[in-house]
């Protein structure tokens, strides 16, 4: 592989874990989703040239699914769903910006230090690659914890599940099956917890999760 | 052979779906408990064909079900064969009993269901041969075991008795399920395999004490013996029997699996842990049931007692094979098998008396029983054999093991050992004393609950039971005599068992003169059951007749010489409670910690004085409160966890994973 595209490789995988570091501080909704889009446009590009350094055609076939799906599809549906909640306004962070950023700063220099130790004997693309993926799931997870309304929690899911998309395609091999069997689990995830968001507001008025703990008679 | 068992285990099995439906016909018990008698007098029949004509075959079976690559392997060899007689001989007691004593279930929907179920599960864990059907075998014995002592759940007591027996079952299975973990790790699931490969010591001492405490739980060694006074008599009586007839056997046949058949040669500290454990059981289990008021419960405690013989008779068998002196390890093992199979005759009969007289009274309680041998003589004629049988007296059976086990604790100077040498006739005394005990115990229960005059209304107006109960009693009661008069039979056909197990047999019995059995040399001992019962049965008839013919017509009926007092009450009769006081002040005071307070009331009071008696299980004061104190505070405090925000949910699962990351990385 020449270095250059290592190098690109190395940039789109690197701009993923930007994404998402964008996503850790946006406090609107229809932001989140904008930059969740992106977030999956990055992952379709940098599967593409997965598939490109690779010589992997099926790899496209990947591509194309996170790019209908993950950048067009689900930023719609939620667009439109938070539209019919009118819940765009909602301001939804729980930690302030500042120490999120450092949490997130912290976690990636974790997932670095981790993969560095733990494969030495992989080729430098897969470990850059795995490091990389490692630390979108952990922003990921951090989005889900950090935020109070379904919704942010919803994306925060689905950035998660791009890392282990990004983690999958950097390990050489990866069947299409598989990755095939992530998109729909992504797509009936999506479909499920778009009912619930829908099943709480009726019952509740609002998706926000403070409701659901009032109701359980409990307080922060 | 093995196909008609499994055939009449899979029958069992399919009667408990069947129970389901059936529990809301009205004869939907008999086809029940029929199909159950059926079933078991098959398998008893075959094990027992097997035993005697078949013993050195071992025919197995590999069945395609439980785990997917090694399936369920079953075997019939000698050892299985007797305890699959023991089981089964219970489970036509306890069916026949049952066909009758069924009837006055209230909700026999929770009670048919699980009976053949529990019949099936004691039978595959004496099958199985391989350690995943055991334990899954073994662990549904526990669970539809359970299933029937919270069958009257109305009572707060019996829910009690539930929880903890889930508890010491499921303790059980653990140390059973490292025991095995440990075993099979170098060799394989299949019993075969295990037999064929050569732990380390270290392994094996581990394995022996774990198989203890998971064995001896469901047996009711002491200490870990409390979940069973509660749970035995909690079940409708039939199950009852079953449970401390034959379960507690199906226990020693797993210990007995486990070290004498699966580990290599024993080593003598084994024994030693087996003795120090099975004396005192025996003795404290005794020194409980004379304490006890409630009938049933007596009969617990005194399973625990036997238990402990049992186990005495093991651990002698273990000593006597490490330091290489096979005959007598085949004494001591044919001892304690023969008590397996006579206890489980006797504590069955009992138990089956003790249901006979609840459904005739619907009391448990001794101190409002009494005279109940006019109301129901043939009951009363079944339990006094049982009494006697247990009590260890000749003719009956419970003498000839006790009396084998002695003969092997009198044989002990010849071991090299000083240890043993030591320990073996201390653990001998508390035999001894146990066996007294013992007889005193059940002097109280059969004095206390069948002579004399009724305590209360219910007593006074109590019937004869049914004809399948008496049937089912009287039977057991032929057999304790059988068994007691005739043990040289018996005794020669364990000889493949102790074969198998130790290595070597006793001297064959049948054929010496006059039925007696020479444990090891005529000019040692000798016992003949028969001659003792000629005896017996020819004096007392002598006595009788003479009696009859020179008093019966000077009879005449009078108040009883009541000291005096103008108005005998039936309260002043000896009370439980009386006849034991001796016992507990000798005994009590350093064993239950006990206090007699009297009460006096001050001179000019109408206050009656009062003495109160307070006793306290040591065992449960000092073992299992503070173990149930931790676990609670505990619990209270993680209890917190359960009731939290779903963000903090996954702030824990993100947490737990970032620590586990920073454990990698560092």
């Amino acid at each position: 592989m020449s270095s250059l595209q290592f190098d690109i490789a190395h940039l789109l995988a690197g701009s993923l874990v930007l994404a998402s570091f964008m996503m850790l501080y946006q406090d609107r909704l229809y932001a989140l989703l904008n930059v969740y889009a992106l977030h999956a446009g990055m992952l379709a590009l940098s599967v593409a040239w997965q598939a490109y350094v690779q010589q992997a055609p099926h790899l496209y076939v990947t591509a194309l699914i996170a790019l209908v799906f993950k950048a067009i599809i689900i930023p719609v549906a939620l667009h439109r769903i938070i539209k019919r909640l009118g819940i765009h306004r909602e301001i939804e962070n729980v930690i302030g910006i500042g120490l999120t950023m450092m949490a997130g700063i912290g976690l990636v220099a974790l997932s670095m230090v981790v993969m560095l130790r733990v494969t030495p004997g992989a080729d430098a693309l897969a470990r850059e690659d795995l490091a990389f993926a490692l630390s979108v799931v952990l922003l990921g997870l951090l989005i889900m914890v950090t935020r109070r309304n379904a919704v942010g929690q919803v994306v925060g899911f689905m950035s998660l599940e791009n890392g282990l998309v990004l983690a999958a395609t950097g390990a050489k091999g990866m069947p299409l099956v598989v990755e095939i069997s992530v998109a729909f689990s992504v797509l009936i995830a999506f479909i499920v917890i778009g009912i619930f968001l829908f099943r709480i507001r009726e019952r509740f008025d609002s998706v926000d999760m403070q409701a659901l703990d009032r109701f359980r008679g409990e307080r922060r | 052979m093995i196909a008609v068992a499994l055939w009449s285990v899979a029958a069992l099995l399919a009667l408990a779906p069947a129970g389901v439906v059936l529990s809301t016909r009205p004869r939907g018990s008999l086809i029940v408990y029929g199909g159950c008698l059926i079933a078991t007098s098959t398998l008893c029949v075959t094990a027992l064909s097997d035993l005697l004509h078949a013993p050195q075959l071992t025919p197995s079976a590999t069945l395609p079900i439980g785990l997917p690559w090694l399936g369920a392997h079953f075997r019939l060899d000698a050892l299985s064969a007797f305890f699959l007689v023991v089981v089964n001989l219970g489970g036509v007691a306890a069916s026949l009993f049952a066909l009758g004593y069924g009837r006055h279930e209230d909700s026999p929907g929770r009670v048919l269901p699980f009976y053949p179920a529990y019949l099936a599960a004691m039978n595959v864990v004496v099958l199985a041969n391989d350690a995943f059907s055991f334990l899954v075998a073994w662990e549904f014995m526990s669970l539809t075991s359970w299933a029937l002592v919270v069958s009257h759940h109305r009572e707060a007591e019996n829910i009690r008795a539930g929880y903890v027996y889930l508890l010491m079952a499921s303790f059980g299975t653990l140390a059973l399920l490292l025991a095995f973990g440990l075993l099979v790790s170098g060799a394989g699931y299949d019993f075969d395999a295990i037999r064929a490969s050569h732990p380390s010591a270290a392994v094996t001492g581990t394995v022996v004490i774990l198989a203890l405490l998971g064995a001896g739980s469901k047996a009711g060694l002491v200490p870990l013996h409390a979940w069973l006074p509660l749970a035995h008599p909690a079940a409708p009586s039939h199950v009852s029997g079953l449970m401390s007839g034959v379960m507690t056997k199906v226990a020693v046949y797993g210990f007995v699996r486990i070290v004498f058949d699966l580990l290599p040669e024993p080593v003598w500290w084994w024994s030693m842990v087996v003795l120090l454990v099975g004396g005192p059981t025996a003795t404290l289990g005794v020194l409980y049931a004379l304490m006890q008021r409630d009938i049933k419960r007596v009969l617990a405690y005194s399973t625990i007692e036997n238990i402990g013989i049992v186990f005495t008779g093991l651990g002698l068998a273990l000593a006597f094979k490490a330091e290489g002196l096979d005959w007598v390890a085949a004494l001591a093992f044919t001892a304690a098998m023969l008590h397996v199979f006579n206890h489980a005759l006797f504590k069955s009969l009992l138990f089956f008396g003790a249901g006979a007289v609840l459904a005739a009274t619907g009391e448990r309680d001794m101190e409002k029983l009494g005279g109940l041998i006019h109301r129901m003589p043939k009951t009363a004629f079944a339990m006094l054999i049982g009494c006697v049988a247990i009590s260890a007296l000749p003719p009956f059976n419970g003498f000839v093991s006790e009396w084998l086990t002695f003969q092997a604790i009198l044989l002990s100077p010849q071991l090299p050992s000083w240890g043993l040498k030591l320990v073996i006739p201390a653990v001998g005394g508390l035999l001894a004393l146990a066996a007294a005990l013992a007889a005193a115990c059940f002097v109280k229960l059969y004095g206390i609950s069948f002579l004399g005059r009724p305590r209360s209304d219910v007593a006074a107006s109590a019937h004869e039971t049914d004809r399948f109960s008496l049937t089912a009693m009287l039977v057991l009661a032929a057999f304790c005599l059988i068994a007691g008069i005739l043990p040289g039979l018996f005794i020669d056909a364990l000889a493949p068992v102790s074969k198998a197990m130790v290595g070597n047999i006793m001297p064959h019995q049948v054929g010496l003169q006059w039925l007696t059995i020479v444990p090891i040399a005529e000019s040692r001992s000798s016992y003949n059951g028969l001659l003792v019962f000629v005896f017996a049965a020819l004096c007392g008839t002598a006595a009788a007749s003479a009696i009859h013919r020179f008093a019966s017509d000077r009879l005449r009926r009078a108040p009883a010489w009541d000291c005096g007092h103008p108005d005998p009450n039936p309260a002043i009769q000896y009370s439980a409670s009386s006849f034991s006081q001796p016992i507990r002040r000798v005994f009590g005071s350093v064993v239950f910690a006990a206090r007699e307070i009297g009460e006096m009331p001050p001179p000019s009071s109408p206050r009656p004085a009062r003495l109160r008696v307070e006793l306290h299980d040591l065992i449960w004061e000092a073992l299992y409160a503070p173990i149930a104190m931790v676990v609670g505070f505990a619990t209270d405090r993680v209890n917190v966890l359960q009731f939290l925000t779903i963000r903090r949910y996954l702030t824990l699962v993100f947490v737990a994973l970032i620590v586990l990351l920073l454990v990698v990385a560092l």
